[in-house]
């Protein structure tokens, strides 16, 4: 059987739109996908879906499918993506009506659920894994539960007739796997196989991080064109090895270093790479080169997927409430300093009930505090920046405008305000039997 | 020298850990990265920031290091006060270690 070829039109949420339809139009793919779920993503929007029962999909879902249908649906590309989020149903509502506008009826489009286990979570004993303490500990916080589902469901509509897949959360990698299990019909117990998709998907899943983005320093690392940047295509064999490369013209690269930094991106142990559909090893991964652009990837290796699947358990976590200010010229590192002691003793006299609170000189000590080794001239601008954990909104807000009432109150020269407050959503982990998680799809047709 | 010299690095985040890799760009120079980037120089390196342990893996087929470095993010993405929650900028202090020439 030919290779398929698959192609990243999203690495995260709010990524750019016009690589998909480059893919779409240029790249001669079987299937795009679409991975804009982050670990926080489902909790936010299914408190969007808590205040509308129609929203809770991704925001940029109806701008993305406006951009691609057509050459999709010309070149018979079909489309697999998680924007659906936490309202899966709602968001293929939004595609098909989409489609229809395009004047693209009959797009047959699935909705794949199933992944909600908040249900599951109350009726059973689980544990966070980060804390050790029961979850129903944090039954008054807790937003959403979300399972990583595997690959089946995918495969399921695939295999019905789906143009589009929309599902809510389905392990990363699970995504681009699925199509590849469709196409060669590999067993689900076939774990060389198994991993070498799962490789594929991994490598594609953060779109131009694999293509030279989030790549280049000038100098010993030069990207072409990073303005134009490329996303990543996987041309898979039925043996489950695969090439990547890009459309040409486009910007950016794939070389074996681009790939390298991707393999190993989030990985922790990289003989123990473990996804809803299979424990991978990527110890023996070989790159090679195989001409401008392209990378051959062979030598995943594979053993039987975890019995247990990921949850992630997004949950009210307090507020955090900022400020920022900034200082020119050859004192501007003393004013600051001024500036921060005002800010910290400011919230004493007004009594700032904070659970911690952080002090940061951007440009000096913001990322990594006073590294060694770096002291020279003093900086020419400084910027301060105060960031508070509270347990109310009304005291984040405060933080904000403590740092802004310097303008007016503080040392010569502060300018460029910028003030937050905002609620935080945190995430935790715990584990659940697969067989309490049950899957769905739905289809109707524009 | 700097590790830069010999190696390129991306980090990503796992909670309240973090990965970060340092790959040669030369895999000729590999052996040397892993005789003298060990975890116990790692954790050093990042004294003040890896609060808990630091394990190595070695790639030798990528020519690469994984770095796991525990309890570096303050908390972790969500709970985190810092300006770069996720400690992307980690991989270019990783460079930053000086190593011997040979």
């Amino acid at each position: 059987m030919n290779p398929i070829r698959i192609g990243c039109g999203a690495g995260y949420s709010g990524d750019r739109i016009e690589p998909a339809v480059e893919l779409a139009t240029h790249g001669a793919l079987d299937y795009l996908v679409f991975e804009c779920l982050a670990e926080r993503t489902i909790a936010i929007a299914q408190l969007a879906r808590l205040r509308d029962p129609d929203a809770g999909y991704d925001p940029l879902l109806a701008e993305r499918m406006d951009a691609v249908l057509p050459a999709c649906r010309a070149r018979g590309v079909r489309i697999v993506s998680n924007m659906g989020a936490a309202n899966p149903r709602a968001a293929a509502a939004i595609v098909r009506e989409r489609a229809r506008r395009l004047g693209l009826d009959g797009l047959n489009v699935a909705a794949v659920t199933g992944d909600d286990v908040l249900d599951q979570l109350a009726r059973g004993d689980f544990v966070v894994a980060e804390t050790g303490r029961p979850v129903s500990d944090m039954a008054a916080v807790i937003v959403s539960a979300n399972a990583y589902v595997g690959a089946a469901p995918v495969v399921e509509a695939l295999a019905a007739g789906a143009d589009v897949v929309v599902t809510g959360r389905v392990g990363d990698s699970s995504l681009f796997l699925a199509p590849a299990l469709y196409e060669f019909g590999w067993r689900t117990d076939d774990w060389e196989k198994l991993a070498g998709g799962t490789l594929v998907g991994h490598l594609l899943e953060c779109g131009g991080q694999i293509t030279g983005g989030y790549f280049a320093d000038p100098g010993c690392k030069d990207v072409p064109h990073l303005a134009r940047l490329g996303f990543p295509i996987a041309q898979v064999s039925n043996d489950a090895t695969a090439i990547i490369t890009k459309v040409e013209g486009s910007g950016g690269m794939v070389s074996l270093a681009t790939c390298k930094e991707q393999l190993l991106y989030e990985v922790e142990d990289p003989g123990r790479y473990l996804t809803p559909d299979v424990t991978a090893d990527f110890r023996e991964v070989r790159l090679s080169d195989a001409g401008p652009d392209r990378v051959r990837v062979t030598g995943a290796r594979g053993t039987e997927r975890p019995p247990s699947l990921k949850v992630a358990i997004g949950y009210r976590d307090g507020f955090i409430g900022e400020g920022q200010i900034s200082y020119a010229g050859e004192t501007a590192l003393a004013r600051a300093e001024l500036a921060r002691d005002i800010v910290a003793e400011r919230f004493s006299i007004i009594g700032l009930e904070a659970e911690s609170v952080r002090y940061d000189l951007i440009g000096v000590d913001a990322l990594h505090g006073k590294t060694p080794g770096r002291a020279g001239a003093p900086p020419y601008e400084v910027r301060l920046r105060v960031a508070a954990r509270t347990a109310s909104m009304r005291e984040a807000i405060r933080v904000g405008n403590e740092v802004e009432t310097l303008y007016t109150n503080g040392p010569s020269g502060g300018g460029g305000v910028a003030k937050s407050a905002r609620e935080v959503l945190a995430v935790a982990t715990t584990f659940i039997p697969r067989e309490l998680v049950t899957y769905s799809v739905e289809y109707e047709v524009a | 020298m700097k590790l830069r010299q010999l190696a390129h690095a991306r980090t990503g985040d796992k909670g309240n850990a973090v990965n970060i890799s340092v790959i040669a760009y030369d895999a000729g120079r590999y052996a040397h990265l892993e005789r003298h980037v060990t975890a116990e120089r790692v954790k050093q390196h990042f004294a003040g920031i890896a609060h808990g342990d630091v394990t190595r893996y070695t790639l030798r087929e990528l020519g690469a290091l994984n770095f796991m470095i525990h309890d570096a993010l303050a908390g972790g993405v969500t709970r985190s006060l810092a300006l770069d929650a996720h400690g992307k900028g980690l991989s270019s202090w990783m460079l930053e270690m000086e190593i011997p020439d040979d």
